[in-house]
């Protein structure tokens, strides 16, 4: 095991290699399968290592590789070397799986446009800096991976250059999460000056040691650390990226939602858990930023009409339940849903590329209508997808995992009745929007009078061959079966996934008997689901006037665009922060030091001007003037 | 053998030097600036000559030689560049000739 | 000695002076002919026969002869003895002399002041031709290598510049 486990990253990275060296003239098919095969064999490999982990004893599920002492000055000695345990894996699974079925979807989704070979460069990279993020042992080394996701993101969402608003985007995503990373950085400084290391395990041990829980310097260190998985999970706030990260193509769209990127933040958390459980306050401030943003953002997505905005609010939203989980302490219940997430999330986007792309690139919904028959499969998967979004009761995967975490965010002793509530009306925003995309887009009638395709010819041509319908058909699969290794404790079923994490990722304290160990949350959250999903049923496919007249009014009106416009956070970062600094710069182009550099240039071209008088060309004059130097030279010499 | 003291020697010296230098100063037309200088390395030589027969050397011999050397190869360069400034501009005038300024 | 001394100072002053105010440049050479030649007697005085045969074979014989070809291929007539007058104005040399006078003057007084006077009682015995031979390619070898390298550049910038070029005659 020892041995394979380098050649999971290994892998996209020497793809990306050799598609970013192979210069122009690869024919698209090697170019596919260069881009595909190398990830879907770290799958493979991943799957063997599960296997081996499953098959050792829980105290077993170590494996560590060393590569070498990246440098050593003094005590400082960051190494390059890779940690796998069992929170490592689900993560490496996730990545190299959900990875390699979106690579396998774009070979037909991407075919035939420019930069080919440059966009499975990038999403190889992309995979690859994840995968070195999620298994680093040492803190300098996963801030590489880090940097490395920060990196391809900006590449991808700016795939498209020629378009300046996608260059845009792409500015904005790395820009407004490097605030995030440059905290980030200031937070491993600070362990590295307190701890004396960057070895996550050795970090973790001696901040156990060395802090007291409460200290300031662990509420510190945790409030850095959580800013800078702010910054990449877009949560509040520093989400305004994200929905601008719609720009890429719709594979990189599913691959930062659902297996790369965003996920980094829930990651990181879940791993430096020793740091935030010795600082119950910065743990608070994770689960408020988390309850805050998944109703943020669940309003938000509900209001947007870009088919592709309402899956990135919706996004923004999940990962605010991670956070609410990581926030009470049910750390393995983030995972949980992170996995599921990703599942369903990846779902979501592969369809709705298909959906964009039969549209003739058409992203608004209300334009859209009637496609359930045009597009069967692509509406039965969407509709898992939803449904696993909305967490349909007792079937889904992502009913699983969200009532893990609303479990918990009750029933969890760092967790209130506040929280849980919020959770609760986030659960029912999230089945309103997740089904009004349904109910828009595949349920009333043909809205469009863009040309749809249809007929199965056109449909080859735009990318709805075998390499499209598959990964959407395997994530469906997931997108249910994926929540049946652990049932609710209620029900006394199995809990193989936090069983599975436990030596990693402790089981938050519960709290006893009352209401949040009855049947009763879990009941009502449920309902609440199925209920919302009907609402969603009523509000807008069975009468839609309803709304239209409810939109008429002007009060609903303005609320409306404000949601659309993410509340407004644009327009407010860019009067805070964008419209000072522009001031600044425009203020700093005439400032003191321009004006010294600029005296300077003026002084020598004043010179030049008196000292050319002096080069008339005439012989005469220059013998002159040296004759007259040798005498001034002499005279000092007499006089002195 | 030599009673001549060094002095007026070197006096010699100076005021054919002097000269030359009011030549080169003064004339406009090539030629004569060129043997304006002739007549200043001379006077160079002649210092020098001068000092070696002062103190019994032959090295002030062996540079009157070194400045030979030189005055030759000047006055061939020279000389070829007067004529090719004949040629071209038309004119032997050293003020004329200042195409190189800026 | 002494009179010698002075009689071809005298003459090589005079002929120089006559040499850069003459505005006919042949008679101007010939002044310097016979400068050279005054120099000559001077070097032969000081005590160095050598140099006094080298200064008429090569400045009173080569170089001069190089000039005179010169002239002679620039064609000078009349008309540049007008041009020349017309050059030589009077007020011309007022700044230059005076230049010069203050130099002269600061030369002779370093002279008067500071270096030693006559020569030491012991005056050191004659130089023989074969001494400066000795001195020449003993230890200034290296610097006649550098004054024939010195005369190889300038025979071959003198070739290079009065070759006839066609592109020349475009300018």
């Amino acid at each position: 095991m020892h041995a394979v486990l380098p050649f999971v990253p290994f892998f996209p990275m020497v793809a990306f290699a050799v598609l970013a060296l192979a210069g122009g003239r690869m024919a698209p098919r090697i170019i596919a399968i260069t881009g595909v095969a190398p990830t879907a064999l770290s799958a493979l490999l991943t799957l063997i290592t599960t296997g081996a982990f499953l098959g050792a004893p829980p105290d077993g599920r170590v494996l560590s590789v060393s590569f070498w002492t990246w440098v050593h000055i003094g005590g400082f000695a960051p190494k390059i070397a890779f940690y796998l345990d069992p929170l490592s894996l689900v993560m490496m699974l996730v990545v190299t799986f959900v990875g390699s079925l979106i690579l396998l979807y774009s070979v037909e989704f991407m075919k035939g446009q420019e930069g080919y070979r440059r966009f499975f460069a990038y999403m190889n990279l992309f995979i690859g800096s994840m995968l070195i993020l999620v298994l680093s042992s040492d803190l300098l080394f996963l801030l590489v991976g880090w940097e490395g996701v920060g990196l391809s993101s900006y590449l991808l969402i700016g795939f498209w250059y020629g378009d300046p608003a996608n260059g845009a985007a792409a500015r904005k995503a790395f820009i407004v999460t490097r605030v995030g990373d440059t905290a980030l950085l200031v937070g491993l400084l600070l362990i590295f000056t307190q701890l004396g290391s960057l070895d996550i395990q050795n970090t973790m041990g001696s901040a156990q040691a060395e802090w007291a829980r409460g200290s300031g310097m662990a509420t510190a260190a945790a409030l850095l650390i959580l800013s800078g998985a702010i910054g990449k999970s877009a949560q509040l706030p520093l989400q305004t990226w994200l929905p601008d990260a719609m720009a890429g193509p719709t594979p990189v769209s599913a691959l930062i939602h659902a297996a790369t990127m965003v996920t980094a933040g829930v990651y990181l958390v879940a791993r430096t858990h020793v740091v935030f459980d010795l600082a119950p306050a910065a743990q608070m401030v994770t689960a408020i930023i988390g309850a805050a943003t998944l109703l943020y953002a669940g309003l938000s997505a509900l209001a947007q009409t870009d088919i592709k905005r309402v899956l990135a609010y919706s996004t923004i939203s999940q990962i605010g339940y991670m956070f609410l989980a990581l926030g009470v302490g049910a750390w393995s219940a983030a995972i949980f849903h992170l996995m599921a997430h990703a599942f369903f999330k990846a779902l979501l986007f592969l369809a709705a590329g298909l959906v964009i792309k039969a549209m003739g690139e058409e992203h608004d919904i209300r334009r859209m209508g009637g496609l359930r028959k045009d597009l069967p499969i692509v509406f039965w998967t969407f509709l898992i997808g939803a449904a696993s979004l909305a967490a349909f009761p007792l079937v889904t995967a992502g009913f699983f995992s969200k009532d893990l975490v609303v479990d918990l965010t009750l029933s969890s002793q760092r967790g209130n009745l506040f929280l849980w509530v919020v959770a609760v009306v986030g659960a029912l925003v999230t089945s309103l929007y997740a089904f009004r995309v349904v109910f828009l887009v595949f349920f009333g009638d043909p809205q469009s009078t863009l040309p749809r395709s249809t007929s199965p010819q056109e449909r080859r041509g735009r990318g709805f061959g075998k390499a499209s319908v598959v990964p959407l058909l395997v994530l469906a699969t997931l997108a249910v079966a994926g929540g049946w290794m652990q049932l609710p404790r209620q029900w006394g079923g199995p809990s193989a996934f936090t069983d599975f994490l436990q030596p990693v990722l402790p089981a938050p304290a519960t709290r006893v008997g009352g209401f949040a160990e009855s049947a009763a949350p879990q009941v009502i959250v449920a309902v609440i689901s199925v209920a919302a999903i009907y609402l969603s049923y009523l509000l807008f496919a069975r009468r839609p006037a309803v709304v239209a007249g409810v939109a008429e009014h002007p009060l609903f009106q303005r609320l409306s665009n404000l949601a659309l416009s993410g509340w407004g956070f644009d327009r407010l970062y860019g009067a805070v922060f964008v419209t000072p600094f522009l001031w600044l710069t425009r203020g700093g182009r005439g400032d003191v030091i321009d004006a010294g550099v600029s005296t300077i240039a003026w002084l020598a071209r004043l010179l030049q001007r008196l000292l050319r008088r002096s080069q008339s060309g005439r012989l005469r004059y220059y013998v002159a003037a040296a004759s007259f130097g040798v005498i001034a030279f002499i005279a000092v010499g007499i006089l002195r | 053998m030599s009673a001549i003291p060094m002095g007026y020697a070197l006096g010699l010296a100076a005021i054919l030097f002097a000269l030359g230098l009011v030549g080169v100063l003064v004339r406009r037309n090539i030629i004569f600036v060129l043997a304006s200088i002739e007549v200043m390395l001379n006077a160079a030589g002649l210092a020098f000559l001068a000092a070696g027969a002062r103190w019994g050397r032959a090295d002030g011999q062996v540079m009157f030689v070194f400045i030979l050397a030189v005055a030759a190869a000047e006055v061939s360069v020279g000389l070829a560049i007067a004529l090719k400034c004949r040629r071209h501009l038309g004119t032997l005038d050293i003020d004329a000739i200042s195409k190189l300024k800026d | 000695m002494m009179v010698a001394f002075w009689i071809a100072g005298g003459v090589a002053v005079a002929a120089t002076g006559m040499v850069i105010t003459r505005k006919n440049a042949m008679h101007a050479l010939l002044y310097l002919v016979v400068s050279f030649l005054a120099l000559a007697v001077v070097f032969y005085v000081l005590g160095a026969p050598l140099i006094a045969a080298l200064e008429v074979i090569i400045y009173a014989g080569a170089i001069m002869v190089l000039f005179l070809f010169a002239l002679m291929l620039l064609g000078l007539s009349t008309r540049h003895e007008r041009q020349e007058r017309a050059w030589m104005r009077p007020q011309g040399w007022v700044l230059p002399g005076l230049l010069t006078a203050v130099l002269l003057a600061e030369l002779i007084y370093v002279m008067a002041s500071g270096g030693p006077g006559a020569a030491p009682g012991a005056a050191p015995g004659p130089l023989e031709v074969k001494d400066v031979g000795m001195s020449l390619f003993g230890p200034y070898l290296l610097g006649v290598e550098l004054a024939s390298i010195l005369l190889l550049a300038g025979l071959v910038a003198a070739h290079r510049l009065t070759r006839e070029d066609p592109e020349d005659e475009l300018q």
